[in-house]
């Protein structure tokens, strides 16, 4: 076993502990904005499609597979954010509406 | 120049575990969102800086950048913009589907070119295996779970039956085979890379197919969990630190939501996913039947009786998001509160089609936020209320849920509606709610049923309101 794999295993292992206690108690009203969150973040995979393609070494396929890989990584993480922020964006403004009235 | 990528990456994944954290909370949530998108950012700052002062970046590989970058970036911004409410379920699946393929594309980019990646050994195989499965079935499931949403597909007959589980244990064996093969041969096996590739996919759909409409939100919140758990492969695969812990995070918190979303349905993560659909069940479980005893009534005796109330309770459901008339409905309880009659929403946790759904569609009308009440909130209330009006809602008013042990429904928390003075529930037809279950609320005698459909009942009950002079001073 090389040491960078333990290594890699133990950030596995601390980052599902974090995971785990990171959402203990959510109410009701966030659940669908919170998976959407989430789902964001899991395209967090644009790290792998970008080194994918700086690593291609000009091969064609590789930068191209690279490449379809970032798109659909960066429509998950831009679309997720954005939807994310219009349905949480909903229940922000109503205190500020409240004050006008 | 290292230690300035360590410093971003540690920066980058502290923001994003309070990004997750920042969610579960109502007021810092939109806060969070954008916490964890700089996060994101951040990330892949740290990445390109990385690689700008080791290796650099070739001008070839910028182009290739650049075009993934302006085609995902600007397609995923249009959807985000154009999607209604209504969908976003379906959304949140192709997001998701869209993040699966992601790791499938990378894990197959190394299995076939494992120099690029000084991908080798037994570590580099077992991640790529693990990173296409899972990256696969996520995008599979999520598609096929997004088409079930929007009513593109249905399951076919044969996926209902006993014949599905050994179809999926069939494909689930390609998949294991597939996957020695792989790692006995230490990742060079084209044909072993294709079965894995053909079979994951296929069992994803085999998984999600059968699954009933009602339970499709518990499906795509595991999904979401999965897609962490691809992340979190690709992060082995490419030696991203990190890429784990960020895939971690997610595959765990989204276990945890998973959970948290069955309990609110008092259904088990097992028998979401190989109980198959809960209608299937409820024929042959009593509880059918037909209706005798039911009482309609007119808009205008509706808006009568909503006049001399003191309190009402709005039980808004899906059907109500499907006419679109969370609007309209704004204007009808405007016009009450104006009038000095009190009004508050009860929020099933599974109201919409997904939890916090049908907060997310309210909020959309402007309803103020406190005045959404959940359901352990408002139940102990209803005994003091005098017009609940029901909206697109079934199941989750269906007082079988606790007093017949025989019922499919039975064990599921609902709303005790049925305790107010009067129960007004507005329904395009008698037709069954999601699960096919009778609602043995419609035939009690202070329910009133009022056909139409939500957004016209409405829009004719605010006439009447009107006309009545409610709410004018």
């Amino acid at each position: 076993m090389d040491s960078i794999f333990v290594n890699a295993l133990w950030v596995l292992l601390l980052g599902s502990l974090l995971g785990l206690e990171l959402i203990g108690k959510v109410p009701p009203t966030l659940h669908t904005p919170l998976m959407s969150g989430a789902n964001a973040i899991s395209g967090i995979t644009v790290l792998a499609a970008l080194t994918a393609i700086i690593k291609s070494n000009g091969s064609i396929p590789l930068l191209v597979l690279g490449s379809v890989s970032l798109g659909f990584a960066l429509f998950n993480v831009i679309g997720g954010f954005l939807v994310t922020d219009r349905m949480l964006a909903m229940f922000s403004r109503k205190p500020a509406r409240k004050e006008n009235r | 120049m290292d230690f300035l990528q360590y410093a971003i990456d540690l920066v980058a994944i502290l923001l994003l575990a309070l990004g997750i954290k920042g969610l579960s909370k109502v007021r810092s949530a939109r806060g969070a969102n954008q916490l964890a998108a700089v996060a994101m950012a951040l990330a892949v700052l740290g990445l390109l800086i990385h690689y700008l002062g080791t290796t650099g970046i070739s001008s070839a590989a910028w182009t290739w950048i650049i075009g993934g970058t302006v085609v995902g970036g600007v397609l995923g911004a249009i959807t985000a913009q154009r999607v209604p409410m209504t969908s976003m379920p379906e959304t949140v699946a192709l997001f998701n589907g869209c993040g699966g393929m992601s790791s499938l594309l990378v894990a197959l980019a190394a299995a076939f070119f494992p120099a690029a990646f000084g991908a080798s050994g037994m570590v580099a195989v077992v991640s790529i295996v693990i990173s296409v499965f899972v990256g696969a079935i996520t995008f599979t499931g999520s598609i096929v779970a997004m088409a079930k949403l929007q009513g593109w597909l249905s399951t076919p007959a044969w996926m209902q039956s006993k014949a599905r589980h050994f179809v999926n244990i069939a494909l689930a064996v390609a998949c294991l085979v597939a996957a020695v093969d792989l790692i006995a041969k230490g990742g060079m096996s084209v044909q072993g890379l294709w079965l894995l590739v053909i079979a994951s996919s296929l069992l994803g759909i085999g998984v999600t197919l059968p699954i009933g409409g009602a339970d499709m939100p518990v499906v795509i919140s595991l999904l979401n969990s999965y897609s962490g758990v691809a992340a979190a492969a690709a992060g082995f695969v490419v030696g991203s630190q990190l890429l784990i812990v960020a895939g971690a995070m997610v595959g765990a918190a989204g276990l945890i939501l998973t959970q948290v979303m069955c309990n609110g349905m008092n259904r088990s993560l097992v028998s979401v996913l190989f109980g198959g659909a809960l209608g299937a069940s409820a024929v042959a479980g009593g509880g059918g039947g037909e209706y005798t005893n039911i009482t309609s009534c007119s808009v205008e005796e509706c808006a009568l009786t909503l006049e001399a109330a003191e309190r009402v309770v709005i039980v808004p459901g899906y059907g109500l998001a499907v006419a679109q008339a969370q609007h309209t409905l704004r204007e009808v309880t405007r016009s009450l509160e104006a009038a000095g009659i009190e009004v508050t929403y009860a929020i099933h946790p599974v109201a919409g089609r997904m939890p916090g759904h049908m907060n997310v569609l309210l909020a959309e009308a402007d309803v103020p936020y406190e005045q959404l009440k959940e359901m352990d909130v408002i139940n102990p209330e209803f005994p003091a209320t005098d017009v609940v009006l029901v909206l697109g809602a079934n199941d989750v008013v269906n007082p079988q849920a606790k007093t017949d042990p025989n019922s499919p429904l039975y064990g599921m928390p609902v709303l005790d509606v049925q305790q107010a003075r009067t129960v007004f529930v507005v329904k395009r037809g008698m037709s069954a709610g999601y699960s096919g279950i009778k609602n043995d609320l419609f035939e009690l005698a202070n329910t009133s049923m009022v056909f139409g459909d939500a957004k016209k009942v409405l829009g004719d009950l605010l006439g009447e309101l009107k006309e009545l002079g409610v709410g004018k001073k």
